[in-house]
């Protein structure tokens, strides 16, 4: 079996046919990613033993013959951000290096019930906290498509080894574009659902009102597949939305014939280069497909990566108070008192960005800035959020670029945080709003880096998303 | 400037965070830099406009309530498997009184 080539439905196809059984391929998957990843440091860690622990309940239910569920056997990579009872789940912190979560994310506990293999956690920006995979304590991944370049971030891990084939699918994470922006950079399909579409629980919390759980795959339907799976209300998140979950495959008819599509004139207005050029020929393919394209503003777009940075990094601020040096793990040796502990542990624990952000957040939530920052980005969020909605008045999903250009040189943009801020502008819109929103490759420059394009649709229309999404891919692939 | 040192090393006190000087000074001119940005949304008028408290605001109603059922919750075992210093069933730290 030729592992970077799987797809869900080839491994369905092979378990059921009895060409192979789900222990064997388990095996052969550890044994191909844990060969291949040195060329990309995206897996932290292996899970051999609950791998091989899964593929055995599989291959049981098979030969029984139970339907083993939508995800059998498929090789899964989990963001490290995710937590996995018994398997360490380090944040890429030095803070969390030897932590071993009690329990499951709930998104974690569906996808093995669907008879999926998590082989190994990936590498991630510490906590979340980056566009590059920079800011990793255990060192930065390389994009498999360029080694020389990052492969975006937060989740850059999970990216990379979709791309690179040492995993079917993965969960990633995405608070201001974490998922689809290294989707982008590593030419692989990236989706960031709904808010409260996918729990929560056991996804460690960044910035709640912006954290979202969602999936990686080389193709639309195999994140289509693995979003059903893990969609839907879970009473252990309270802001995880009680709707009804479409079978989101079983609606990849072709046909986007009618759709009306908007184009964000405040995304294009600056966008230029190969990107720019990319994302033009990506909505002729789709006009080409028959779908109706037109102009739209997002009036607000110009204030979102201000509103974004204050909301996320004072909801960081207060999420990782929690690292204090009582709890998880990580506590500094040279402390007599409490205070001096607290404050020790999270100087020495926390890498640059995580003490950047905690600063920026604790700034604009003490005495007498109150007003005048947070509770003045949530009413910018309140207008951004109200130009999607007028937008989708008009038309039944936009079309965007997702980073300003492709994977840049490792080490280019570390010494600059807000270039590397001012960089998220156009994922961080559709965060903000809480629609869904995913990138789907559109080709790649003269150099070999892939694009993605984005496509943003209404609160929980995954469907539309999904459907323009597959008919572009095939068009694109034709 | 929008930050000055003594404002940065007052913020890091509230957060717990122990800085070297190095970056103090790396902190003050990074905030800086991005406050002055955040300074942009002083151009919208918001006078009128709620704050979004609640992300699916607009959307249709998704929140419900779960059962009222027992369950059996983690355990004390398993919370304080990750402590740096379990004892006796309690998380210890190191003297919080000065006698």
């Amino acid at each position: 079996m030729h592992i970077p080539s799987l797809t869900i439905g080839r491994v369905r196809e092979g378990l059921l046919s009895r060409r192979f059984t789900a222990a064997e391929l388990a095996a052969e998957a550890l044994r191909y990613a844990q060969a291949e990843n040195p060329k990309t440091n995206a897996y932290l860690h292996f899970s051999p033993e609950r791998a091989l622990a899964a593929a055995k309940r599989v291959d049981e239910q098979i030969a029984r013959g139970q339907d083993p569920g939508p995800l059998a056997g498929v090789p899964v990579a989990v963001k490290d951000v995710i937590l996995t009872q018994g398997v360490r789940t380090t944040c890429g912190s030095k803070l969390l290096a030897n932590y071993i979560p009690p329990y499951d994310a709930t998104a974690v506990v569906r996808l093995e019930q669907a008879g999926g293999i998590i082989i190994g956690k990936t590498n991630c920006d510490e906590f979340a906290m980056g566009s590059s995979t920079e800011n990793s304590a255990f060192g930065p991944v390389r994009n498999p498509v360029a080694p020389d370049r990052v492969p975006g971030g937060s989740s850059g891990g999970s990216a990379a080894v979709v791309a690179q084939g040492t995993a079917v699918v993965a969960l990633g994470s995405d608070t201001g574009g974490s998922i689809r922006q290294p989707a982008s950079f590593c030419g692989v399909v990236g989706v960031t659902p709904t808010y409260g579409r996918v729990s929560r629980y056991g996804l460690t919390a960044f910035a709640s009102s912006l954290d979202h759980i969602g999936p990686f795959s080389r193709s639309v339907k195999d994140s289509a597949t693995l979003l059903r799976v893990i969609a839907g209300r879970d009473f252990r998140d309270s802001t995880s939305a009680d709707a009804p979950v479409p079978d989101y495959t079983a609606l990849l008819d072709g046909n986007v014939k009618g759709l009306k599509l908007g184009l964000p004139r405040e995304y294009l207005k600056e966008l230029m280069g190969e990107t720019g050029d990319l994302i033009s020929r990506g909505v002729d393919t789709l006009q080409n497909l028959g779908c109706q394209v037109r102009e739209i503003s997002l009036p607000s777009t110009d204030y979102a990566i201000a509103c974004y940075y204050i909301i996320c990094t004072a909801e960081a601020s207060s999420n990782l108070a929690r690292y204090d040096g009582v709890r998880y793990t990580f506590r500094s040796e040279m402390s007599d008192t409490l205070s001096d502990m607290y404050r020790n542990t999270r100087g020495e624990g926390f890498g640059a960005e995580c003490k950047r952000r905690i600063m920026l957040g604790t700034y604009v939530l003490s005495s007498g800035y109150y007003d005048a920052y947070y509770l003045k980005a949530q009413k910018v969020r309140a207008l951004v959020a109200r130009d999607f909605a007028n937008a989708f008045q008009e038309v039944d999903a936009i079309v965007a670029p997702v980073s300003p250009f492709p994977a840049f040189k490792l080490g280019e943009k570390v010494d600059d945080p807000l270039a590397m801020y001012l960089s998220d502008i156009y994922t961080i819109t559709g965060s903000l709003a809480g629609i869904p929103c995913m990138s789907v490759p559109c080709g790649n420059t003269a150099g070999g880096l892939p694009v993605g394009m984005q496509i943003l649709t209404r609160h929980f229309d995954e469907t539309t998303m999904f459907r323009l999404a597959d008919a572009f891919e095939q068009a694109q692939r034709g | 400037m929008k930050i000055t040192e003594q404002e940065v090393r007052y913020v890091a006190g509230l957060a717990n965070l122990k800085l070297t000087d190095a970056e103090v000074s790396r902190f003050q001119a990074d905030l800086d830099g991005i406050l002055e940005h955040i300074g942009k949304l002083n151009e919208i008028d918001t006078s009128n406009v709620e704050p979004m408290a609640q992300v699916l605001y607009d959307a249709e109603e998704t929140a419900t309530l779960r059962a009222d059922v027992p369950a059996t919750p983690l355990g004390s075992q398993a919370a304080l498997a990750n402590a740096p210093q379990p004892g006796a069933g309690y998380f210890k730290v190191p003297k919080v009184i000065e006698r």
